[in-house]
């Protein structure tokens, strides 16, 4: 299928800023595609080139097949969420939906029957008649919503939607934004630097740094295998240990860890490909886990068993952050483990077996 | 003795050499005396009714509502253009050029209108009451872009990309978007504009042409004694013409900083 937009070599110069620095990349039709980086790295002047209201320095930019230079933003086939949410205070809620068909040719009753319906998508319905300043924001997100929505853009770009919201209603959100857009199966383009957001609504991520994008990866993948340390850190929490890696051997690559000693690990465990010399093992807290006594190490052979001390204790109800020594290793490492009932929560100080596994790690070179 | 006390003494001693002459004008307006001295001889308005019968003082009266009319619109659409391209847009030389434009607030007005004259009379354009509002245009524009300036920072840019990301081309938005969020900076730099071109005197008194302007026309009164207390009534009607003005117009600023949910970056009042 053909890709609803098509970015050749995007570069976007600010004076002698280099804000984009040539992105090439497809967004398919009908997926939910983020845009995540921290602050200053590109993501928001990416989506508004491709919203046009920047135009790009070099590079060319295809919406559903047709070439976007010189086209203005009103005469895009995409819609905008704007990060102040930008409803217009002087009109009411039913002439900020409807503020879009102006130029459409049905008659008004027609209009009418639109914007209530836009508005009954994103439960609205019966505030027509508001004002639009006396609404609370997360009302005000989805008028936006409606407004943008009620002209059926081919792509629906998101400028940080949630982040003006607290953090219950941030999530409730996250959830009807998803379920709105497999109901309506417009492209969504969302604009976050909140990686948990990212992860729980997209289909495929495009992580930024610096006006590039460092990987482009549905959400598992971005998670389980980061191409670099970078990203590894952005999203989630990781831990590193120093690696003297061999040559890979048939699509196996040898690595002696620092602590953990020689392992053996998948060629696919090193998604930024291998090379030979000094690098880094990475894994996520949740792949190590604290063995109470009389327990054993993984199923299937695979898990190994390292010893180490109990450094710090962060109990978060559902969850325990543990800081734990290993024997050998002078950075303390970070394990989760989900709090089960029976199971006591080990305290500072105390002496912890780590079982883990080779199968978890991701090499970086 | 109190911290403060010798400033506070200071600043109402200030406050009186400042306001008490405005506070005499209606006194003796009211008065019933053509001698303007202490003490009152007895309240009438016979004065302000004997300013309805001097056909001169009418010509100036339409005289000067022309100029002022004309120039707070001029220099209205003069600011809002001015204001919008400093707010909107980064230009090269825009800080040189916008010194230049707010220039005519801090020269001393008997400058520009002893420049303005030999200027027009070396090009030969006759005075008039065009000329006269040439000038105020000039003077009255940097407080126009003040007000608009303040009028469209405090509008969030995203409200006029939204309506082009909607559908709308330029100048649909302005009309749309821009304006009816602007419209109370608008009405209150049409009013102040207003308010400075009517009160006046130094450029209206060198550009002015056959027709004087209201405080030409006074000035011109004074040599008149017997003419003083009518001048005291007609001062007057003017001193509460500006305090309502200009009060209509900061009433509209602040509405419409609250309208956008800006912030209060200071005005006039």
């Amino acid at each position: 299928m053909k890709p609803i937009i098509e970015l050749r070599d995007v570069h976007k110069y600010y004076g002698e800023y280099h804000a984009l620095r040539g992105i090439s990349t497809d967004i398919r039709a009908g997926e939910f595609f983020s845009l995540l980086g921290p602050s200053g790295c590109g993501k928001t002047t990416l989506l508004r080139t491709i919203a046009g209201f920047e135009d790009v320095s070099q590079g060319t930019i295809h919406i559903d097949g047709n070439l976007m230079e010189g086209v203005p933003a009103n005469r895009r086939p995409t819609n905008m969420v704007f990060q102040s949410y930008a409803i217009f205070p002087h009109l009411t809620v039913s002439e900020n939906v409807g503020f879009g068909l102006r130029r459409d040719p049905r008659s008004k009753a027609e209009k009418a029957r639109a914007v209530d319906e836009a508005l009954e998508m994103v439960g609205l319905a019966g505030f027509g008649a508001r004002a639009a300043h006396a609404l609370s924001g997360g009302q005000r997100q989805r008028v936006a919503l409606a407004r943008a929505l009620i002209l059926k853009p081919k792509v629906l770009l998101l400028d940080e939607p949630l982040s003006a919201l607290d953090k219950k209603l941030r999530e409730q959100m996250q959830h009807e934004l998803r379920h709105l857009q497999r109901h309506v199966g417009i492209t969504f383009i969302l604009v976050t630097h909140d990686q948990e957001e990212a992860l729980i609504m997209s289909d495929r991520i495009a992580v930024m740094f610096e006006g590039g994008i460092a990987q482009l990866a549905p959400p598992q993948e971005l998670y389980r295998r980061p191409v670099d340390r970078q990203v590894a850190e952005f999203i989630g929490v990781m831990n590193f240990l120093p690696a003297t890696v061999s040559a890979p051997q048939g699509g196996e690559i040898a690595c002696d860890v620092a602590g953990l000693g020689r392992v053996m690990i998948d060629a696919e465990q090193c998604p930024g490909g291998a090379r030979p010399g000094e690098g880094s093992v990475g894994f996520r807290p949740e792949t190590l886990t604290m063995l109470y006594e009389g327990e054993a190490a993984g199923e299937g052979g695979r898990g190994r068993v390292a010893e180490g001390m109990v450094a710090e204790v962060n109990y978060l109800g559902d969850m325990t952050y543990y800081a734990i020594r290993l024997d050998g290793i002078e950075r303390p490492l970070t394990i989760s483990m989900r709090n089960v009932v029976g199971r006591k929560v080990f305290e500072e100080g105390e002496r912890a077996r780590v079982a883990w596994d080779p199968g978890a790690l991701v090499l970086f070179c | 003795m109190k911290e403060g006390t010798g400033f506070r003494i200071y600043a109402i001693i200030y406050l009186v050499f400042l306001y008490a002459p405005i506070f005499l004008l209606p006194l003796f307006a009211f008065n019933d005396s053509t001698i303007i001295a202490f003490p009152l001889s007895g309240f009438t308005t016979n004065w302000f009714s004997e300013l309805m019968t001097i056909p001169a003082l009418h010509g100036a009266v339409q005289t000067s509502l022309i100029i002022a009319v004309s120039t707070s619109i001029l220099a209205t659409c003069l600011g809002t253009f001015a204001a919008r391209a400093a707010t909107r847009y980064d230009f090269p030389g825009k800080a040189p050029i916008m010194g230049f434009i707010m220039l005519p607030l801090v020269l001393p007005e008997i400058i520009v209108a002893v420049s303005l004259l030999v200027v027009l009379l070396g090009i030969g354009i006759q005075l008039s009451a065009w000329t006269v509002i040439l000038g105020h245009v000039l003077i009255c524009t940097p407080f126009a872009i003040a007000i608009l300036n303040s009028a469209f920072q405090s509008l969030d840019r995203s409200l006029e990309e939204a309506a082009r990301d909607l559908g709308e081309n330029r100048w649909a938005t302005f009309w749309l978007v821009t304006f009816p969020l602007i419209m109370p900076g608008i009405i209150s730099s049409l009013l102040i504009s207003f308010t400075i071109s009517l009160d006046e005197f130094i450029i209206a008194f060198f550009l002015t042409g056959t027709d004087p302007t209201l405080p030409v026309y006074i000035w011109s009164q004074l040599r008149f004694p017997t003419k003083l207390p009518s001048i005291m009534a007609l001062g007057t009607i003017l001193v509460a013409l500006s305090i309502t003005l200009l009060m209509i117009a900061e009433y509209f600023r602040r509405k419409g900083i609250q309208r956008t949910g800006g912030k209060e970056t200071g005005g006039f009042l």
